[in-house]
């Protein structure tokens, strides 16, 4: 089974990369991206930059509106995911539970969509 | 037994063992629901003509599984899944004791997996492991039959699509996972219990669905003591059902209940229930269900109101608070002191319960403080009080009952 994990967190709480608290909470990540690889459940895992970096694009009647900002204003936001493939939800929840962040954001887990050849 | 009546008990006796093992067999809850289901409509023409089998269950089992071969050969991709359909006809029909009791615990799990929401939960477990049918299910919460079916095929298809596991969870997890089926059975029985219409339903009512539910989890998990806690309440709860209400449908008393009426029956078993529970966790509550059940069983125990043994009551209280320090239990637990000690000490009580004014809207304040004012013959304090519960009680009847007793002082 295959899921995305989805890393929802507010980035006013997030550490800063550049101090020491961030540095350790960034070693945990590269530890636990590792783990995950070593287990043979990774398929790929990417971090976002920041919301203020965002851009929405829309195209309305054949005209193309592009705005600054996120999808959606939330306080927490979409910072990253992880492919996975495991046996089944409670594997997932299961990698969710050691995700870094997950102590003060939140981890929305969906199952990717299997087409059907025929 | 006439074949029918056969089919019916078997329906009752072996549904949700049939729809578990399926489900191991198939591993598609969807699939195991529309062969177990097959396979009780073949039952009821041929056991009809060729007489009642040995083993019901097996036969059952047997021909779920035909129905499961047929419609996986019918599906195009069946090249795929020819291993499985091997195995799947060489299966043995009896299928070992312990190995049953697995299937049917993996299906109560997955069924009240806390991925689903918790009303999806209550449908699947009583759909899948009580046996009842969507309208059954639909008519006991009294939501259309539409909206129930919906819900039970909106579950279905988030354990199909998210992969939720139809499995016993691991061994660090079922306490844990416990919790939300006992809140499952529990929600079945509050529903059941409140509600007071009484949909005929496989066993009975909602309340006798949870007790088959609170008995089948005995059954496969008899050493875990919230188990046992859950069921001694369902028990002594609704042993007293038959007083509950009058003949108009309004709510008696708990002091005028007629206690000759009270399931003796029952009542034994929720105290030994509760025994086990307190010789497995040498003493100390594993669930919130275990306190709840020591005051519905002190009550129980007590052959007329006056001879409540309240101290007890109190004591219970005393720990629920220590636990969960909130301002309506202390209110219940001034009540008990009240009865104990007389009206003065309840009324005392009572303010304590409430130093920061949580309590201002809750008609039971009022109330409890208007009877325990009343009783000090202080009439004026006491209308003053039954006038604060009225003017925030939401309910009629209990508005009309607290305006009654208004009306008796002055």
């Amino acid at each position: 089974m295959k899921y995305a994990l989805l890393l929802y967190a507010d980035e006013t709480v997030q550490p800063d990369y550049t101090t020491a608290e961030g540095a350790a909470e960034m070693q945990q990540w590269f530890e636990f991206s590792q783990e995950l690889g070593a287990a043979g459940a990774m398929l790929g895992g990417e971090a976002l930059e920041g919301v203020a970096t965002a851009t929405t694009v829309q195209v309305r009647e054949g005209s193309t509106i592009t705005a600054d900002g996120p999808f959606a204003e939330t306080k927490e936001a979409l910072g990253g995911f992880y492919l996975l493939d495991v046996d089944d939800l409670d594997a997932a929840i299961k990698w969710a539970e050691k995700i870094p962040n997950v102590g003060y954001g939140t981890v929305e887990i969906r199952p990717l969509m299997v087409f059907d050849e025929e | 037994m006439s074949a029918i009546n056969a089919v019916d008990a078997a329906f009752r006796g072996e549904w949700s063992q049939l729809v578990a093992t399926l489900v191991r067999d198939l591993g598609d809850l969807s699939l195991a629901e529309d062969v177990a289901s097959e396979a009780f409509v073949e039952a009821s023409s041929r056991w009809h003509r060729d007489g009642i089998p040995r083993r019901p269950g097996a036969w059952l089992l047997t021909t779920a599984r035909r129905k499961a071969i047929d419609r996986i050969r019918r599906d195009r991709r069946f090249d795929d899944r020819r291993e499985e359909l091997t195995r799947l006809a060489e299966d043995p029909p009896e299928v070992p004791a312990e190995k049953l009791l697995d299937d049917q615990l993996a299906l109560i799990f997955g069924c009240c997996h806390p991925a689903l929401a918790p009303d999806a939960q209550v449908a699947l477990t009583l759909r899948y492991v009580a046996g009842l049918s969507t309208a059954q299910i639909a008519r006991a919460f009294l939501v259309p039959e539409a909206t129930m079916a919906k819900r039970l095929v909106r579950a279905k298809r988030k354990i199909s699509a998210a992969a939720v596991p139809i499995e016993i969870p691991e061994r660090d997890r079922i306490a844990e996972r416990l919790t939300a089926v006992c809140g499952v059975v529990y929600a079945v029985f509050t529903e059941g219990h409140a509600s007071a219409s009484g949909a005929a339903l496989l066993r009975g009512s909602l309340c006798d669905e949870a007790l088959f539910l609170a008995d089948t989890l005995v059954e496969l998990l008899p050493d875990a003591p919230q188990v046992r806690e859950l069921r001694a309440l369902c028990r002594l709860t609704d042993a007293r059902r038959a007083t509950r209400v009058d003949d108009d449908g309004l709510p008696v008393l708990l002091r005028d209940q007629d206690r000759s009426r009270w399931d003796r029956s029952k009542i034994e078993g929720g105290l030994a229930d509760l025994a086990t529970a307190q010789a497995l966790t040498s003493g100390a509550s594993a669930s919130p269900y275990g306190p709840m059940a020591m005051l519905a069983g002190v009550h129980t125990a007590a052959p007329c109101y006056e001879s409540t043994n309240w101290t007890s009551i109190v004591a219970v209280y005393d720990t629920m608070i220590r636990r969960d320090p909130n301002p309506v239990l202390a209110l219940n637990r001034a009540a008990a002191i009240a009865e104990r000690d007389g009206p003065e000490a309840g009324l005392a009580a009572i303010d304590a319960a409430d130093p920061h004014g949580a309590l201002a809207t809750y008609h039971y304040f009022h109330g409890a403080r208007a009877d325990l004012l009343a009783r000090l013959d202080r009439t004026e304090e006491a209308v003053a009080a039954y006038t604060a519960a009225i003017e925030c009680c939401d309910n009629n009847a209990e508005r009309r009952w607290l305006e009654s007793r208004r009306a008796e002082l002055t």
